[in-house]
């Protein structure tokens, strides 16, 4: 069975409708031009552009000054020995102003955390390398850290560019060796407090339950106690990782059956070492890119993830082999695997956005922000170290017609969450979207459904609502009945797949 | 069974008047189930169940207990400052270690607020004067304060202990406890309607592995928007997401499994709809929480098949100035607790439903140094209905022997947990909580 392996897709067979799926899953969708030029260049040319992504410019480079370092700045010597001095004489004053400061550096702190995150939304919406701002998307859900659990925005910042930089690296020695040194996860996790006298287990038992194998998959609890100790003295001192020998265990170590005096970065290898360590992200990934597999695996995905893991092993842990190779599979495009996965928030917004050019209205970013966190995805705080759930737990009746009306405000300016309609900014131009579909009613609602559905044959239950719509408007096609004709199909059951 | 559907003929028939399509869709259901036949299949069978059965669809896992009982949830977020709730006004501690801001004995004004109220056989502890609502449903043998309710290790964020109190346990990760009861009641099946959260989120409470709450902020948000302004608009997504079955559509897979969410969307926003219509049977004071209170009653009084309801009043992270701030929100929670539980009376449903208060944690036993608190730990809750012990339960925490200034707690909150799971909600505490823990003394 090819589904079963790595075959790559006939390229003959690559139309504009794959590649719609293929910008849709490596990214966050397009226009149906943007198909068609993708489909005009081939698979493989396609594959290569998106991949290779950091061969185009980037046009808003990132720099670590791009915010504030020195909100949560921890307090210097002079500093401490001021808040002990006041402790001390029990200066009720001074005390009352520190506990000020350091709420207002919080309510900063707050603030700045909120900027990342419109920040972040705006540039998925406007790049143009979108397989980066995915698979940082992706790392973000994997080594999934909130900035509740930190309360330091510059250091989430720093984590982005961290995940943005190694997004298509090395698994092993960059993700997952760099994890171990990111100060937002070791405070997360509590390594900060793992200390030779009093181990503290948290990020051992995540680095192999969420990182790396699988719940229970290939080690013991004993392996993260032993784990644990290997971490002692992981932490990190301002916006730096810090290894503090004075706190970190040399005594020797019984991990996977072997013994040795090991250190956090020997944890690692040896992970690595086990069956599942490549089995485990693919098996993610492909649940991201691929298929949310909601009824499981079938023998055919087991095998095709298998084939993946395999080879992001012959290939020494380096991803964008692997990930290349999944976007030129036959089994990526097969009809099974299409609009078969259910957007996340994120997904829902970036690719409307993207797809249907709404007007730049003054609080769209934000409005979406908001949208986004009520659709059950905030930017910089997954709910906890699992990440997202993702799949069908994004869908309830609540967030059901949060997806739906946040639609409605990208199209009209009515906003979801209650508060007055935004106004103001060009008005929505719906007839870019018909092109050229302007006297056949029929036509521009097939034309409509193909596109913004991408499937080949919409399906008559879809129609023909459509046409008794067109029909009371007496079949007049303009700005305001294709504005209604998408308001429509943006609200429909499959629009939520991609 | 075909009592049951009768009578919710009726139901919808008499609320829905407003919404033609709804009655349409009731009819067209209403149909299926008439002539279900052995030939239909199961997943329409499950979700014409979950519309047409009012009551009864959810099925306790305990014998003795009514499958009708309902809970209703209040937070006080931010850390509602116990010790000017339950005032301990014989103790001398809380004088002296609250200067600006303590609130005298009965009868007796101090900090220019009134002296606190008198509870009924509990010398030496009153009410902040403003909860003269909660007083009379004391009286009325209608209200129980659990004094002194916290957990180890007690942890003060905000977001950290209140994710303890939503999880029930210390780490504050994993599903919600009221999440978990569903989860654990309903045979793996969610309950669309089983829990309704007022708020643009739904806590993490009510958040199981599968079940989901709903969650409105208002119940105008909770509908479609592109129709507000025309009519063709609506008829047409109504159309859309009112169907059932879609041609090409197999069954359960993830198309259909969003139809059928749509389809349980709009159906829910009919009933939730025509049930908030109404007016109340009495009138509720001003504020927020008596806004959300009206409209859980409203949705229990149409016999909404929903056994937990979530609401919450902010406000309460009192860190400076706090008498008149906190003095308002004592009213608020007075007023909004005592109308709700009249109107429950007048709707005779009294004795299906109770309500449980909490707040993630007290505050510190001292004033700081602008006249407030800072976050602290043990706190009481409050469980109104007409199944609860009455009065003043449980004992103070000491404010002799505090724990670096901090209140140390009597009765673990999920101690209250286990006896409301077991004993109202007839579930198995052990499979929810993750332990046995004792039940606390709290209901009749």
């Amino acid at each position: 069975m090819t589904l079963s392996s790595l075959q790559p897709l006939d390229s003959d067979s690559f139309d504009e409708r794959k590649a719609m799926h293929l910008l849709q899953r490596a990214g966050f969708g397009g226009t149906p031009q943007q198909a068609q030029a993708l489909a005009d260049i081939g698979l493989e040319k396609s594959v290569e552009y998106i991949v290779s992504y950091q061969n185009l410019p980037d046009p808003k480079p990132i720099s670590p000054d791009d915010y504030d370092k020195d909100i949560m700045r921890p307090a210097t010597q002079s500093e401490r020995q001021e808040i002990r001095k006041a402790r001390q004489s029990g200066d009720e004053a001074m005390l009352e102003e520190l506990r000020t400061e350091r709420q207002r550096r919080q309510r900063a702190d707050r603030k700045q955390v909120s900027e990342m995150e419109r920040w972040w939304l705006q540039r998925m919406i406007s790049t143009p390398r979108p397989l980066e701002e995915k698979l940082t998307l992706f790392w973000h859900g994997h080594f999934a850290t909130g900035y509740r659990g930190i309360e330091n925005s510059y250091h989430m910042f720093l984590q982005n560019m961290f995940f943005r930089n190694n997004a298509l690296g090395n698994f092993k020695e960059d993700l997952v060796r760099g994890i171990i040194h990111d100060p937002a996860m070791i405070k997360y996790l509590n390594n900060d407090q793992n200390r030779k006298q009093a181990p503290n287990e948290n990020l051992a038992r995540e680095l192999m339950e969420l990182f790396t194998l699988g719940e229970g998959e290939g080690y013991t609890e004993d392996d993260i106690k032993e784990g644990a100790r290997c971490l002692t003295g992981f932490t990190f001192e301002d916006d730096e990782f810090a290894f503090r020998a004075q706190q970190h265990d040399t005594g020797t170590k019984k991990i996977f059956r072997r013994s040795g005096k090991y250190d956090g970065d020997d944890f690692v290898d040896l992970i690595f070492t086990r069956s599942n360590a490549s089995k485990f992200v693919i098996e993610k990934l492909y649940k991201f890119f691929v298929n949310d597999l909601p009824h499981g695996e079938t023998s055919e995905t087991k095998a095709y993830v298998l084939a993946l893991a395999n080879l992001l092993k012959r290939k020494k842990w380096e991803l964008k082999p692997v990930v290349e190779t999944m976007f030129l599979s036959e089994h990526f495009y097969d009809e099974s695997n299409m609009n078969s996965i259910i957007k996340s928030p994120i997904q829902l917004i970036v690719q409307a956005t993207r797809s249907l050019n709404p007007p730049q209205r003054s609080k769209m970013v934000r409005t979406l922000a908001i949208a986004s966190d009520l659709m059950g995805q905030r930017l910089f705080a997954p709910p906890s170290v699992k990440g997202w759930d993702g799949g069908r737990a994004w869908i309830n009746t609540s967030t059901m017609f949060m997806r739906q009306n946040t639609l409605v405000y990208l199209l009209t300016g009515q906003r979801p969450d209650g508060e007055p309609w935004e106004t103001g900014g060009d008005q929505f131009n719906a007839m870019a979207l018909a092109k050229g579909q302007t006297r056949d009613s029929k036509a521009l609602i097939k034309f409509l459904l193909t596109s913004l559905l991408n499937v080949e044959d919409p399906s008559r239950d879809r129609i023909s609502p459509l046409q008794d719509y067109m029909t009371t408007q007496h079949n007049n096609i303009n700005n305001e009945t294709v504005t209604g004709l998408l308001t429509l199909i943006t609200a429909m059951p499959e629009y939520q797949l991609c | 069974m075909s009592d049951h559907h009768h009578h919710e003929h009726e139901q919808v028939s008499s609320t829905g008047s407003s919404n033609a399509y709804s009655r349409r869709l009731f009819l067209q259901q209403g149909m299926t189930f008439l002539s279900m036949a052995s030939t239909v299949p199961l997943f329409m069978q499950r979700s014409a169940e979950g519309i047409m059965l009012p009551l009864g669809s959810l099925v306790s896992s305990q014998a003795g207990v009514p499958e009708d009982h309902t809970l209703v949830v209040i937070q006080l977020a931010g850390g509602n400052d116990g010790l000017n709730t339950v005032i301990p006004y014989g103790s001398r501690e809380y004088y002296s270690a609250r200067p600006q801001i303590a609130i005298g004995e009965p009868g007796k004004t101090r900090n220019n607020t009134d002296g606190s109220l008198p509870i009924p056989n509990a010398d030496g502890y009153g009410l902040h004067p403003n909860l003269t609502g909660l007083l009379e449903l004391i009286n009325n043998n209608q209200a129980a304060i659990v004094q002194g309710v916290g957990y180890p290790n007690p942890n003060r964020s905000h977001f950290t202990s209140t994710d303890i109190w939503h999880t029930g346990n210390h780490s504050g990760q994993g599903y919600g406890w009221l999440g978990k009861y569903f989860d654990n009641t309903c045979a793996g099946q969610p309950e669309p309607k089983g829990s309704i959260a007022i708020g643009n989120k739904a806590p993490l409470a009510l958040h199981g592995k599968t079940q989901k709450a709903v969650n409105f902020e208002a119940e105008e948000l909770f509908r479609w928007a592109g129709g507000a302004t025309d009519g063709a608009l609506e008829q047409t997504y109504d159309d859309i997401n009112r169907k059932e079955k879609v041609q090409g559509v197999a069954s359960d897979s993830q198309l259909d499994f969003l139809i059928r969410t749509s389809l349980d969307a709009q159906v829910s926003s009919d009933r939730i709809r025509a049930a908030v219509s109404k007016d109340p049977l009495v009138q509720y004071p001003d504020g927020e929480l008596s806004k959300q209170l009206r409209l859980i009653s409203s949705m229990i009084r149409a016999d909404l098949p929903t056994r937990v309801y979530y609401a919450s009043l902010g406000g309460f992270d009192t860190h400076a100035n706090q008498l008149n701030g906190h003095a308002n929100l004592m009213r608020q929670l007075g007023g909004a607790l005592l109308a709700f539980q009249q109107d429950l009376v007048k709707q005779g449903n009294s004795g299906k439903v109770m309500t449980m208060v909490f707040s993630e944690f007290g505050r510190r036993v001292a004033q700081n140094g602008s006249n407030g608190t800072d976050h602290g730990t043990a706190a009481p809750m409050f469980l109104i209905g007409d199944n609860v012990q009455t009065g003043l339960l449980g004992t103070h925490p000491s404010l002799s022997s505090l724990d670096e200034g901090d209140l140390v707690f009597n009765t673990d909150f999920r101690e209250v947990y286990a006896s409301i799971l077991e004993n109202w909600m007839g579930a198995d505490s052990n499979a929810i909580l993750g332990k046995k823990y004792q039940k606390a003394d709290v209901l009749t």
